[in-house]
């Protein structure tokens, strides 16, 4: 298996791949430990630290779960304990509880009909994006957007970026974060109604 | 989330990241495939919701600043001396 070969080579003390798990994950990583000690230079402290504790436990890593699955368990391990540390009162076991956030409904209530016949069936049909030109959707104004909108997501709705930025899968999501899958997808679901309503309204406008 | 009689589109919009990650049950899935059928409404929201996960897939990260990786390939060297 590959990612064998890149913990035997990281053993030996092989730089390039370290180098390469470092541009893989770090952004992730530190995007993850600010959700726990909300704050950049905190957080990326963490990470150093989660770094030299996945450098010196190699040894422990016996390949029962994928090596991002464990260096994310160690980074939320360390992202614990420093924020116990520096005294930030976060309840950890409902940190990513999806019912601790306030729901926002998917699409604007104002949408559907108040009303029978039809009640909560469309007023209007959204638009069809497939007949939008594929350099408008893909615009780097529509990116700018996009980014934007993750950017003002809270902090556990930052799974968006794990699973539709980085291609994490859902388990892979579940168990870094120790989060049920069912969890994940409630997060998952509002970042993304979140990031198409900010879409319709400046591909519609 | 199980609703006995047939979806309303409120309800629907709520069941599509379920649905597209297959978390419905069979019975689940077959009432929001039936609303989708008569539904264009609903087939161009979830339609939406497709690009919109293209879309942000598009994005990448940022790519860590040269300093901080040279730092970090420091400590590595450190790290493996200080456990050798």
């Amino acid at each position: 298996m590959e990612e064998l070969h890149v913990v035997e080579a990281l053993r030996r003390g092989d730089e390039a791949s370290f180098a390469s798990l470092v541009e893989r994950y770090q952004t992730a990583m530190v995007r993850l430990a600010l959700v726990y000690v909300g704050n950049q230079a905190v957080a990326e402290d963490v990470v150093q630290e989660t770094w030299q504790g996945v450098v010196q436990g190699l040894d422990r890593f016996e390949g029962r779960c994928s090596l991002k699955t464990w260096i994310f368990r160690i980074l939320g391990n360390c992202a614990r304990t420093r924020a116990e540390r520096e005294g930030r009162v976060v309840p950890f076991s409902s940190l990513w509880r999806a019912e601790a956030e306030p729901v926002e409904p998917s699409v604007d209530p104002s949408r559907f009909r108040a009303t029978d016949p039809w009640r909560d069936h469309w007023t209007s049909f959204p638009r069809n994006w497939d007949e939008l030109p594929e350099e408008r959707l893909l615009s780097a104004e529509t990116c700018a957007h996009v980014r934007e909108a993750i950017a003002s997501l809270s902090p556990v709705q930052q799974v968006i970026t794990l699973r539709d930025v980085e291609g994490w899968t859902g388990p892979e999501v579940r168990d870094a974060l120790g989060i049920s899958e069912a969890n994940q997808r409630v997060l998952l679901h509002r970042a993304r109604s979140h990031v198409r309503r900010t879409l319709e309204q400046y591909l519609e406008r | 989330m199980e609703i006995s009689e047939e979806l309303s589109c409120k309800e629907l919009v709520e069941l599509v990241t379920d649905y597209l990650e297959g978390a419905l049950s069979a019975a689940g899935r077959a009432r929001f495939e039936a609303h989708l059928a008569d539904c264009r409404g609903c087939r161009h929201h979830l339609q939406q919701i497709r690009h919109t996960i293209r879309i942000v897939g598009t994005l990448t990260e940022e790519t860590i600043p040269a300093r901080a990786k040279e730092k970090l390939l420091h400590a590595f060297r450190n790290w493996k001396t200080g456990t050798a």
